[in-house]
């Protein structure tokens, strides 16, 4: 289609037959008919290609266009354009999401002079509810609750058990998760680390809040606060209640939490991020949770959630592989960063076969609840995300279903461990003496 | 019967994807895929501020075309082209929830999908801020069959000034 301006000011545009004469360098047009349609010969025309497949109930794919820009000369009835300028997109070399992720500063800018223009603070908008769910990113709460459902049944099998302190330990461990998720968002702002990363997924690339102009940085580093506030509050009644020996925990939790993205430690940034979550997300919450039952420490929940916390170091992991060209610039030395896509790959499988390793090891042994063994079925799960990560290394939107089944490989792992402590604790209390594999 | 030629409102009425020029501050021509939407009256677009850098080329001159050239996009037994040049007005008075109530109804009907796609706002929420662009038809160009190698039928549209 050529398009042009015409002498009274309007555009117009004319679709036309093309062929490409890639040696001379120019775009030969077909002729068009009728005077008051004649593109101008000496004056800036567009030049477009496009291809879109209508999808009728559906949407649209194979979404494709070239724009060129030059000016028409006539030879022997066509019309040639050298061009000077051009801009192309193809949603098979760039993702919809990524070609919207560019759009950003753009939209900044536009709210920015709508708001200019019109004298009021114009924002985009979400539902509080929506908008409470994207920022503190909720749907990642089960790393918090496996763990602590894990410490507390460990408890409950070999200690003591009340609801209540299992409901507070719970909600206290939601706080400090939801600030650590929303102190991640207010540093990767500060670091320019949300914005160089221009392939966010749903389970990476942060909740963008910030970025999209949705939430204000402050209000956000208000809400990380009030979490952080309501958590370590928690944390202090159920000492109180249970014993001061909770604070070592409960202070290594918060902190790992908060450093995660702060300065001065920026774990993250030091390459000790992975191991970071898996300590915080594993031993530290189910020793945590135990402790607030037991009013004690023991091995056995230390030992238990181990296989918990290298599964949820491996949902970072794998989480980061989209993430690391916008985090090397940013300073994130991850692991998907530091190492080689093939060492990437080998990295997962040996943390997936040390996890269900040592599940087999800790069952048999008798370390951790025989029955907790079944965790061992779980591990199927993580055949579809190796094969994702080989085949699909430098396509975030193609690693997406990956991810998916990674934090289930995760859930179902840990929820299969909590159902083999139940097991062993309805066996307990069921049998004067329960057999072997029951305990 | 609305303001445009029957053949013309066919067109429009099917096509799911449409070309707008629009002109730059360097005097350019700037194309952009958009699905048209027409009431009879005025033909609406919305563009979302991601992509926001026609509706600023609008705003500064509200001269456009927009024309129907796809066979692929547009459903009619006889496929035809079109282009139809006027002035163009933007109103993001409501970039949130103003094309919602205002354009949203002729949205659904030509591509239904649309619903499924807002039910997912919270995961695309720049995508869904969107201004609308009304394009007042002053002129159109017709061209049966689609053939562009034969001089077009040209429209004075009834009330356009110019």
């Amino acid at each position: 289609m050529i398009a042009f301006v015409g002498a009274d000011g309007y555009p117009l545009a004319v679709a036309t037959g093309f062929r490409v004469e890639s040696d001379r360098g120019v775009v030969v047009l077909d002729g068009v008919g009728g005077d008051e349609v004649q593109p101008p010969e000496g004056e800036p025309v567009n030049v477009v290609f496009s291809h879109i497949r209508p999808q009728p109930g559906v949407g649209y794919d194979e979404r494709r266009y070239v724009s060129l820009w030059g000016q028409l000369r006539r030879s022997n009835g066509h019309l040639e354009l050298t061009p000077e300028r051009e801009q192309h997109w193809d949603e098979q070399e760039m993702s919809f999401f990524e070609f919207s992720e560019r759009g950003v500063p753009q939209a900044r800018r536009y709210f920015d002079q709508v708001s200019a223009e019109t004298g009021r603070d114009v924002r985009p908008r979400l539902s509080f509810g929506w908008l409470f769910l994207r920022a503190t990113r909720l749907p990642f709460l089960s790393a918090t609750i496996v763990p602590v459902l894990l410490g507390i049944a460990v408890a409950a099998l070999r200690a003591d058990f009340g609801w209540w302190l299992a409901a507070l330990t719970l909600v206290g461990a939601v706080c400090i998760h939801l600030a650590a998720n929303v102190a991640n968002d207010v540093f990767d702002t500060l670091s320019g680390a949300d914005e160089a990363n221009v392939n966010p997924t749903q389970f990476s690339g942060g909740s963008r809040v910030i970025l999209y102009g949705l939430v204000r940085l402050r209000s956000m580093a208000l809400l990380g606060a009030g979490l952080f506030a309501a958590g370590i509050g928690i944390g202090l009644v159920l000492a109180a209640a249970r014993g001061w020996g909770l604070l070592w925990v409960g202070i290594a939790g918060a902190l790992i939490s908060l450093f995660y993205t702060a300065p001065p430690l920026r774990l993250v940034h030091r390459g000790l991020g992975e191991l970071s979550v898996g300590i915080g997300f594993g031993p530290i919450m189910a020793l945590g949770a135990y402790f607030v039952q037991a009013q004690e420490y023991a091995w056995e929940p230390l030992l238990a959630s181990l296989p918990v916390g290298i599964l949820i170091a491996l949902i970072l992991y794998v989480n980061e592989v989209p993430d690391r060209a916008g985090d090397a610039p940013a300073g994130k030395r991850t692991l998907p960063v530091r190492l080689s896509e093939q060492n990437v790959v080998r990295g997962y499988d040996l943390a997936v076969a040390v996890t269900f390793a040592l599940i087999a090891a800790l069952a048999v042994s008798g370390l951790v609840a025989r029955p907790a063994i079944i965790a061992l079925a779980a591990l199927p799960l993580a055949f579809p995300v190796r094969r994702a990560l080989r085949d699909s290394y430098g396509n975030p939107y193609a690693l997406m279903p990956a991810m998916a089944k990674n934090i289930q490989l995760h859930l179902v792992t840990g929820l299969l461990l909590v159902v083999g402590y139940v097991i062993a604790i309805v066996a307990d209390a069921a049998l004067d003496d329960p057999p072997f594999f029951l305990s | 019967m609305g303001v445009l030629p029957e053949s013309i409102e066919q067109l429009l009425d099917t096509a799911l994807v449409s070309e707008l020029t629009v002109i730059d501050p360097n005097g350019r021509p700037v194309t952009h895929p958009l699905i048209p939407l027409y009431d009879g009256e005025l033909v609406y677009l919305t563009s979302s501020v991601l992509f926001s850098r026609k509706l600023e080329h609008i705003k500064a001159n509200p001269k456009v075309s927009l024309s129907i050239s796809d066979p692929a996009a547009v459903q009619v037994e006889r496929f035809a082209r079109a282009t139809i040049q006027g002035d163009a007005t933007v109103d993001d008075s409501d970039l949130h929830s103003g094309w919602e109530e205002r354009v949203l109804p002729l949205w659904r009907q030509k591509e239904p999908v649309i619903d499924m796609f807002l039910g997912k706002r919270v995961a695309l929420p720049l995508f869904f801020e969107r201004a609308i662009i009304e394009v007042r038809p002053l002129r159109a160009f017709y061209w049966e069959d689609g053939r562009t190698d034969r001089a077009p039928e040209v429209f004075e549209l009834t009330g356009a000034a110019r």
